[in-house]
C-alpha cells in the first residue's frame, strides 16, 4: 500500500501555493494507524531511525516498514543537538563511517527534496596545548590518508578563519593552531528528521507517532513483534534506534547493552547579526560554538556526571562551558543565554557507536552515538539499513559490532589517556 | 523637550522633581527617575521602536515587563555594547544611549520592509521547500543572505570590561516574586523561623498591588498594608530581600539560580551582574501571571498594547500611551484599564467586549462612568498611518462578514485573559494541567518537581497558581506557604490577612478575531510578534502534518524568540488545537526551559575570566623560572618551562644546550608538577596491587618501583614511580596532568568497589617541591652539598631521607633521562631555597637548568614512553614493550582480564619501535603515518633531532613492528612526499643502561 507520490517542493510550487494563501499544501507525512504486521519495525523516529527506514525502502526495496515513535518524530536527540557535522576522525573505521555520512549530507537536500540546510562552513578544532597540537597533527595525517580533506591551520590562519577567537599568546591556553575541515559544518536538525520522514512516507513507510513500545515478543530466540500503546504489531525484523533509551528497550528484548545513559547539556544565546561563520571546538577548555542562521550562538559542552533518563538542563556544565567560551571568544560576555536544555546520550566503553546484530535473532541495534550522533545520521541510517536488509553488517558497519567489546576491538576516538606529562 | 503623553499627575514610581536626559537613536529626550526606557519613550510619544525579524514590520512597545517581544534595543558601544535588551526592563539613567536595531537605514524608512511586500511567498517553513537547487547556492548565496537578514542586534566587537560575581547561599524557603503572594508567603515563612530569601525581578516590591489598589487587606487600604508588610519583613533577621533579582531557574537537587542585575543603571558599578547559586529546601514561586494578547488583523501596529501594560504605564509612571484608546477585552480586568484611563482624563473611545452579556462590578463601574461598551464585538482589523496606529474597524462576532464601525484611535488596550507563570514549577519536571474553566495552564499538584528528599520542591503561590482576585491570591498564598513549611516541620504563627476585593468573572478568550469583509485568508493575525508568526502560519503547520505542538513550534518558530513565547504560546497552541479539532489538553504544551529571562554569559563566567580562568598553578620556583628566561608550556593546570631562553636565541639552540648539559655535566629540572598521592593503610599494598599492572606489595620499604596503570579496558592510562615509605605507606607519583584524575580514580574504586579496604588516599602534589638532578657530574654536585646522606650508597631505585643544605629531603634515585639521577622532594616552603642552592652548584660544574622539551628528548633517546604521546587510550603495556611491568603472578588487577581478550593479544598489533630516517637530518613530522600498499600501518608518536646522537630519532607504533627491525618503511607527510626510515629498537642511547645505574 504505497502512498501516493507527493508533489515536489520548489520555488515554483511555493509561488503557485501563495496564490491560494497556502491552503493547498499536502501533508508532509501521513498519520497512519499501525497495520497488524510489517516486514521491518524500526523503534524510534529520530533522524537515525527515519534514515534507516528511508534507505531500507530506497536502497533495499523493503517498503513494508513501520517506524514507531513514543512521542513526536525527531523529538529526541535529533531535535536537541548542536547540529555539527564533521568527519575529521582519527581511527580508520570512524573516518569511514562519519565521512560516508558527511558526504551524504552534501546532497541530502536534493535527495530528499527538502532543504535540510547543510552548510559546509567549516569546522575548526583548536589546539591549545603542545600535546593537543600533536594529537590534531596526527589526526590531520590520518584524515589525509583516509581521503578526508583537512588542513593544519597555524595561529595566524585561525585568526583569519575566525576573527573573534582570542589568539593572544599570553592567554591562559594560547591558541597554537587548529585542525580545519572546510567541508564540515552544520545542518538544520529538525529538517533532517522531517525530510527523511517525508521521503520515507513517500516510499510507503508508515511513521507512527505517539506509539510507545511496551514489550518485545520473541519465540525460540527470534523476534516476532512488539507490544505498543497502540496494540500489538508483528514484524520479521526489529531495529532499535532509540539512543538514550536503548537499555530500556533491550531489557524488553532480554539482553543487556554495554551502555550508560547520561544527560548532555546544550544552550543558545539570543540571536545577533552574524559574527561566527564557522564551527569552533575548543577541547582543552571544554566548549564548542557555532552561530545558527537565525543568529543564535549554539553552544555545547559536557555530559553530566551522573546517569539519568531525564531530558533536563543542569547548570554545572553550562557554567564550565560558558566560562571557557567567554575566555575563547571575549566578545560574547555581554550576550545572554536564552535557553538551555538536555538530551540523554548513550555512551559506550570506547565512546564509539554500536551498529550490530544482537543475541536475539532478527533484532538489530543502532546506538551508542554518545555526544556525536547527529553528524552520523545519514551514514548510520545507510549502513544500518544494509545491516537489517542483509542480516549481516556491511563493510562500514562491521567494525562497530557488539562483539568488539568481548574481543577488545575498541574504536577509541577520545584518545582517553591523552594526558600532559 | 516636553513629554506629550505624560499625565499631569499619578505615577507612583517616578520622581517628577528630577529630569533625566537620555537618547534614543541619537535624539535627546527627557524622563524621570523611576522611569523605564519604555515608559519614558511612551511619555515622549515615541511609538515606533523596532522592526520585526522576518517581515521588518514597524513595531511598538506591547508590554511593561519581561514578556516584551518587540521593544528590543542596543545599549552602549564598544566594550559596553549590548544588543537585544528589553526597553521595559531598562531603568532610565543619565546619559542612557539606546539605538534601535534590525533596521536599515533607520526605523522610519527601513528597506527590509520590501520583504514584507512579498510576504505571501514566505509562509511558515518556506525555506524548507526552496533554496534546494542549485546545490552550492545554499552555501554561497541563499544562506549568507538569510543570515544577514536574520539575527537581531549587532554582535559586540570588544571584550567586556565589566565585573561579574558569583554568590552562594542556603535557605529554607526561596520566594520568587515580591508581589502580594510573595509577601504573604515571606511573612508566613519568616514568622515560622525559616531562613528566607525573597527575590524580585523589578526594583520594587508589591507587584500588581501598586497598580490595582482597589482591595482592602486587613481592613486597610492595600497600599498601607503593603508598606507595613515590607517594613516588617525588612526588620526580620532571617529574611534577605533582593530586588532586581530574577529567580531564573530551579534545577534538580534543590539548586536555584538568581540573576541579580545590580549594576545596569549607568553608574560605575563594581559588580554588574551577580549570579546567586542557592540551595533551598523549598521554593515558593509567587511569579504572577502574564496577560495574553488577542489575534486580529494587523494586531502588531505600534499602539496596540496589552491592557494591563497600558494600566501600568498610567498608574506606575503617569504615562498614557495614547490620546484615544480602544479597549478590546474578553474579561472583566480590561475594564480596569478603561477606568484608569478615564480617571486619568484620557479618552476611552470604546470598550469592545467579546462576551455577549458582560456584567459584574467592574463592568457596572465603567457603565456608570459613561464609557461606551460594545458587547459581542472585537477588533476586526487595525490600520496604521506613518508607522503607528490610526484606526480600527470593529467586528461583530455573530456577523463577521458585515462591515464594522471605524474608530479613530492611537492606542488599543487588549486583554485575553492570563497565563500563570509556572516556569519554575516546570524546569525540573513539574507538570501543568489545562484548566478549561479558568482557561489557563495551572500547576498540577499531583506532579510537582521533586527535590532531593523526593518531596515537592516548588510550591506555586497566588496568581501564578491561577488565582485572579486579591482575596483568592492572599488566601492561597498563605495556605501554600504553610503547606511548604509543614513539610519542613515548621509552623507559622502568621495569620492570613483578610481581604475584600472586587469580584470578577472568568475570561471567554478569543483565539483569533474574524476580520470584517474580505481580509479572510490573507490576514496577518500575529501570534508571535518577534518572530512574525501568524495564525495562518500555525494553521499551515497543522495542515501539513506538523501536528505535535513541538513540530508546530519548530516549523513556525512560534515561541522561539527571545521572549520564549511568554505572550504567544497559549494563543498559538489554541490555534493549533482549533485547526486539528483537539482540546488544549490534547494539544499539550512545549517545555519551559531555564532561564526564565535571558542571563548574561558574563554573569555565568563570573570572576573566572582572564588570569582567573583556570588559575595557573605555580611551583615554588615559578617566579625564578620566569626571571631566568622560561618559555612556558601549559601542562595540565600548570605552566612548565619548555626551555630557558638566553638572549634572543631560537628554540632549538636552547633545547640542545640543555640536553647536552645533562649528558655531559649536570642539569636540574623542576619536577614539582608530578602528581604525588599518598596511599596509606593496612590494605594499601593489596589496593595498589589492583591499581597497578605490576606488583607493589612486594616492594620493600625505602625502595622505588616504576609502575603502570590500566583502565578497565586494559589500556595504559598513567605511569609513575611508586615509593614505599613504610609498611603501610606508599607515595605514588603520577603524570603532571594526571594527579587529580588518578586521585579521583583511586577514590572511585575505594568508594564503590573496595569500600571494605582500610586505605586512605591523599593528594599531596602541592605539598612538595621536587627537583631532579641528572648527569654524569651529579654525584660530584651532591658530594659538594652539606648533607647527612651518603648519596653514593643509595642504590638505583633506592631512597634516602635526611637533610640537604638545611632542608629536610627525601632523595629518590630514579632516572627519566638515562643519566645518573636523583630526585629531591622537599616541603614546598624549602623548594626555592634548595633549587637556588642546587642551581649554583650545577653552574659551578658547568651545568644548569633544563626544561620539559630537553627532558622529552632525553627520555626519547632512551626509549622511555610518555603516557599520552606513546599511548592514546588504545595502547597496552605489551604494545609499548613493557610486558616486564605486567605481573604474571597477581591473581587480578584492573584491566587484567581485558588484556587477555583476542584483539589485545593479536601478534600484529601496533607495537612501539624506533625509526631512523635514512637522511639523518630529516626530522619526521609529528603524528605522520607509515604507509604500505596505500594503507596506514602505524604512526609516529615522538620525533626529535637528538643533539646527543646528532641525528633525527623517532618513536612509532607500527603494526607488528617488533618483528620488523631493520626494515625500511615509507612515512607519508602532508607535503605530498614520503620519507624513508628504518625500523629499529626504540632505545637509541645507552641500551644497557650503564649510565643511570653506575
Amino acid at each position: 500500500m504505497a502512498a501516493k507520490r507527493k508533489p515536489r517542493y520548489s520555488i515554483f510550487s511555493l509561488a503557485r501555493n501563495s496564490m491560494s494563501h497556502h491552503q493547498g499544501w499536502e501533508k508532509a507525512w501521513r498519520s497512519p494507524d499501525p497495520k497488524p504486521e510489517y516486514d521491518v519495525v524500526i523503534v524510534g523516529a529520530g533522524g537515525h531511525g527515519l534514515a534507516t527506514a528511508y534507505y531500507l525502502a530506497k536502497n533495499h526495496g523493503i517498503t513494508n516498514i513501520a517506524v514507531v515513535e513514543k512521542g513526536w518524530l525527531g523529538g529526541g536527540n535529533t531535535g536537541r543537538n548542536t547540529t555539527i557535522i564533521r568527519s575529521n576522525y582519527l581511527q580508520d573505521s570512524s573516518a569511514a563511517l562519519f565521512e560516508l555520512s558527511r558526504s551524504l549530507f552534501e546532497t541530502l537536500s536534493q535527495e530528499l527534496n527538502y532543504n535540510i540546510m547543510f552548510s559546509p562552513r567549516g569546522v575548526l578544532m583548536l589546539a591549545q596545548t603542545e600535546h593537543e597540537k600533536r594529537a590534531w597533527q596526527r589526526t590531520h595525517h590520518a584524515t589525509r590518508l583516509n581521503n578526508i580533506y583537512t588542513e593544519w591551520a597555524d595561529t595566524k590562519r585561525v585568526k583569519e578563519i575566525c576573527p573573534i577567537i582570542n589568539t593572544d599568546p599570553g592567554a591562559r591556553f594560547p591558541v597554537l593552531g587548529g585542525l580545519w575541515q572546510p567541508r564540515g559544518g552544520t545542518a538544520r536538525h529538525d529538517a533532517v528528521a522531517w525530510g527523511y520522514a517525508r521521503a520515507a512516507d513517500d516510499l510507503g513507510v508508515d511513521v507512527i507517532q505517539n506509539c510507545e513500545v511496551l514489550g518485545i515478543d520473541r519465540e525460540g530466540g527470534k523476534v516476532t513483534g512488539v507490544q505498543t500503546t497502540r496494540g500489538a504489531i508483528k514484524c520479521g525484523k526489529l531495529g532499535i534506534v532509540v539512543a538514550g533509551n536503548t537499555t530500556r528497550l533491550t531489557d524488553m528484548a532480554g539482553f543487556r547493552m554495554p551502555l550508560e545513559s547520561v544527560p548532555l547539556q546544550a544552550l543558545v544565546s539570543e540571536p545577533i547579526k552574524p559574527c561566527l561563520d564557522i564551527v569552533v571546538m575548543a577541547n582543552t577548555v571544554h566548549g564548542y560554538m557555532s552561530q545558527s542562521d537565525k543568529g543564535e550562538l549554539v553552544i555545547g559542552g559536557g555530559t553530566d556526571g551522573y546517569n539519568a533518563y531525564t531530558q533536563r538542563g543542569s547548570f554545572q556544565h553550562v557554567e564550565e562551558t560558558v566560562t571557557a567560551l567567554v575566555e575563547t571568544f571575549p566578545i560574547i560576555s555581554r550576550l545572554r543565554m536564552l535557553r538551555q536544555w538536555g538530551g540523554i546520550v548513550d555512551i559506550t566503553g570506547d565512546r564509539s557507536p554500536i551498529i550490530s546484530k544482537t543475541p536475539v535473532d532478527g533484532v538489530f541495534v543502532n546506538c551508542g552515538w554518545g555526544t556525536g550522533g547527529f553528524k552520523a545520521t545519514c551514514g548510520s541510517g545507510h549502513c544500518f539499513a544494509a545491516t537489517i536488509a542483509k542480516g549481516e553488517p556491511d563493510a562500514v558497519a562491521a567494525p562497530f559490532s557488539l562483539d568488539r567489546f568481548s574481543e577488545g576491538r575498541m574504536i577509541d576516538e577520545s584518545v582517553a589517556a591523552a594526558v600532559a606529562h | 523637550m516636553t513629554q506629550p503623553n505624560r499625565l499631569d499627575d499619578g505615577g507612583v514610581l517616578i520622581d517628577r522633581s528630577h529630569k533625566i536626559k537620555f537618547f534614543f537613536d541619537g535624539k535627546p529626550y527627557n524622563g524621570h527617575p523611576g522611569d523605564t526606557l519604555a515608559s519614558a519613550l511612551l511619555a515622549n510619544g515615541v511609538k515606533l521602536v523596532n522592526r520585526s525579524y522576518k517581515y521588518h514590520r514597524p513595531r511598538g512597545i506591547v508590554s511593561s515587563g519581561p514578556e516584551e517581544p518587540n521593544a528590543l534595543v542596543n545599549l552602549g558601544s564598544d566594550a559596553t555594547h549590548e544588543p537585544n535588551i528589553r526597553m521595559t526592563q531598562i531603568e532610565l539613567h543619565d546619559g542612557l544611549d539606546a539605538t534601535s536595531q534590525n533596521r536599515f537605514p533607520n526605523l522610519d524608512a527601513d528597506i527590509g520592509v520590501l520583504n514584507a511586500a512579498a510576504s505571501r511567498l514566505y509562509p511558515a517553513g518556506f525555506y524548507y521547500k526552496t533554496f534546494i537547487h542549485p546545490r552550492h547556492a545554499w552555501k554561497y548565496l541563499f544562506e549568507p543572505v538569510i543570515r544577514r537578514i536574520a539575527g537581531l542586534g549587532k554582535a559586540p566587537t570588544h571584550p567586556d570590561n565589566s565585573q561579574y560575581e558569583h554568590t552562594y547561599a542556603f535557605c529554607d524557603v526561596l520566594i520568587a516574586g515580591g508581589g502580594v503572594a510573595g509577601l504573604v508567603a515571606a511573612k508566613a515563612a519568616s514568622e515560622a523561623g525559616a531562613r528566607v530569601i525573597l527575590a524580585e525581578q523589578t526594583e520594587r516590591l508589591g507587584g500588581r498591588l501598586l497598580v490595582d489598589d482597589d482591595a482592602e487587606i486587613d481592613g486597610k487600604p492595600a497600599r498601607v498594608w503593603l508598606e507595613e508588610t515590607i517594613a516588617a519583613l525588612e526588620a526580620m533577621d532571617n529574611v534577605t530581600i533582593r530586588l532586581r533579582t530574577c529567580c531564573s531557574a530551579a534545577y534538580d537537587h534543590n539548586y536555584c539560580l538568581l540573576y541579580e542585575r545590580s549594576g545596569d543603571r549607568g553608574e560605575a558599578a563594581q559588580v554588574r551582574h551577580r549570579l546567586w547559586r542557592v540551595r533551598t529546601a523549598r521554593v515558593i514561586a509567587a511569579t504572577g501571571m502574564i496577560e495574553r494578547p488577542i489575534a486580529f488583523h494587523y494586531n502588531d501596529v505600534p499602539g496596540v498594547m496589552l491592557a494591563s501594560a497600558v494600566r501600568d504605564y498610567v498608574k506606575l509612571w503617569g504615562v498614557s500611551p495614547g490620546e484615544k484608546t480602544v479597549v478590546y477585552t474578553t474579561n472583566d480586568d480590561g475594564y480596569r484599564t478603561a477606568l484608569a484611563l478615564h480617571e486619568a482624563g484620557r479618552t476611552v473611545r470604546a470598550i469592545l467586549d467579546s462576551r455577549k452579556d458582560p456584567s459584574g462590578p467592574l463592568v457596572e463601574k465603567a457603565r456608570a462612568a459613561g464609557l461606551e461598551i460594545r458587547p459581542n464585538t472585537g477588533i476586526g482589523k487595525a490600520k496604521a498611518k506613518r508607522n503607528k496606529l490610526e484606526q480600527i474597524e470593529t467586528v461583530n462576532f455573530d456577523k463577521p462578514e458585515a462591515p464594522g464601525k471605524t474608530m479613530y484611535c492611537d492606542c488599543v488596550a487588549m486583554s485575553n485573559g492570563w497565563s500563570p507563570v509556572i516556569h519554575l514549577y516546570s524546569h525540573s519536571g513539574g507538570k501543568a494541567l489545562w484548566d478549561e474553566d479558568a482557561v489557563m495552564y495551572r500547576p498540577d499538584p499531583a506532579n510537582p518537581p521533586r527535590g532531593k528528599d523526593a518531596e515537592a520542591m516548588v510550591f506555586v503561590a497566588g496568581s501564578a497558581n491561577g488565582e485572579l482576585t486579591t482575596d483568592a491570591v492572599v488566601a492561597q498564598a498563605a495556605e501554600i506557604a504553610s503547606e511548604a513549611l509543614s513539610q519542613l516541620g515548621m509552623k507559622t504563627s502568621a495569620v492570613a490577612p483578610s481581604v475584600t476585593a472586587v469580584t470578577e468573572t472568568t475570561t471567554v478568550p478569543v483565539w483569533c478575531t474574524p476580520s470584517p469583509g474580505k481580509a479572510g485568508l490573507g490576514g496577518k493575525h500575529f501570534l508571535d510578534y518577534q518572530n512574525d508568526v501568524t495564525v495562518a502560519d500555525v494553521a499551515l503547520a497543522a495542515r501539513e502534518g506538523y501536528e505535535s505542538v513541538e513540530h508546530a513550534k519548530r516549523y513556525t518558530t512560534l515561541g522561539m524568540a527571545t521572549d520564549q513565547g511568554k505572550l504567544s504560546n497559549i494563543n498559538g497552541h489554541a490555534i493549533l488545537g482549533k485547526t486539528l479539532g483537539k482540546t488544549m489538553a490534547e494539544v499539550g504544551t512545549t517545555t519551559f526551559r531555564p532561564p526564565f529571562t535571558p542571563i548574561s554569559f558574563g554573569s555565568i563566567a563570573g570572576r573566572e575570566t582572564g588570569n582567573l580562568f583556570k588559575p595557573v598553578r605555580q611551583t615554588a620556583m615559578h617566579d625564578w623560572h620566569a626571571a631566568h628566561g622560561a618559555d612556558w608550556e601549559p601542562v595540565g593546570d600548570w605552566r612548565r618551562p619548555y626551555r630557558y631562553q638566553r638572549g634572543d636565541e631560537d628554540r632549538d639552540t636552547s633545547i640542545h644546550r640543555e640536553c647536552l648539559r645533562v649528558r655531559n655535566s649536570v642539569g636540574i629540572l623542576d619536577a614539582s608538577t608530578l602528581g604525588k598521592i599518598i596511599v596509606k593503610g593496612p590494605d594499601a599494598p593489596k589496593f595498589l596491587d589492583m591499581m597497578y599492572t605490576n606488583m607493589m606489595s612486594s616492594l620493600k620499604p625505602g625502595k622505588c618501583r616504576y609502575g603502570l596503570m590500566n583502565n578497565e579496558n586494559g589500556f595504559l592510562m598513567d605511569d609513575g614511580v611508586v615509593v614505599r615509605l613504610d609498611e603501610e605507606t606508599f607515595l605514588c607519583h603520577t603524570t603532571s596532568g594526571g594527579a587529580d584524575r588518578i586521585h579521583a580514580w583511586f577514590e572511585e574504586w575505594l568508594q564503590t568497589e573496595w569500600f571494605d579496604f582500610k586505605v586512605y588516599v591523599a593528594n599531596v602534589t602541592e605539598q612538595y617541591s621536587q627537583i631532579a638532578v641528572a648527569g654524569p657530574k651529579g654525584l660530584e654536585l651532591l658530594g659538594s652539598l652539606d648533607s647527612d646522606i651518603d648519596f653514593a650508597a643509595v642504590p638505583f631505585m633506592g631512597m634516602a631521607e635526611g637533610t640537604v643544605e638545611g632542608c629536610p629531603v627525601r632523595a629518590f634515585r630514579i632516572s627519566f633521562t638515562g643519566e645518573l639521577s636523583y630526585e629531591f622532594a622537599v616541603p614546598v616552603s624549602f623548594g626555592l631555597a634548595l633549587w637556588e642552592k642546587l642551581h649554583a652548584k650545577a653552574e659551578a660544574l658547568g651545568g644548569g637548568v633544563y626544561g620539559t622539551e630537553a627532558q622529552h628528548i632525553l627520555r626519547a633517546e632512551k626509549g622511555f614512553v610518555v603516557i599520552g604521546d606513546e599511548t592514546d587510550g588504545t595502547v597496552t603495556a605489551h604494545d609499548v614493550g613493557m610486558s616486564w611491568a605486567v605481573s604474571k603472578k597477581k591473581e587480578d588487577f584492573i584491566g587484567k582480564r581485558a588484556m587477555e581478550r583476542s584483539d589485545l593479544t593479536r601478534p600484529d598489533r601496533k607495537q612501539l619501535v624506533g625509526l631512523l630516517t635514512e637522511d639523518p637530518n630529516e626530522v619526521l613530522p609529528d603524528g605522520a603515518h607509515g604507509v604500505e600498499n596505500g594503507k596506514a600501518i602505524g604512526h609516529v608518536t615522538s620525533t626529535y633531532f637528538s643533539p646527543t646522537l646528532k641525528r633525527s630519532i623517532a618513536m612509532a607504533l607500527i603494526n607488528g613492528g617488533r618483528a620488523r627491525f631493520g626494515e625500511v618503511i615509507q612515512i607519508s607527510t602532508a607535503k605530498k612526499k614520503t620519507i624513508r626510515a628504518v625500523i629499529c629498537d626504540p632505545v637509541f642511547y645507552d641500551k644497557k643502561g650503564e649510565r643511570q645505574d653506575v
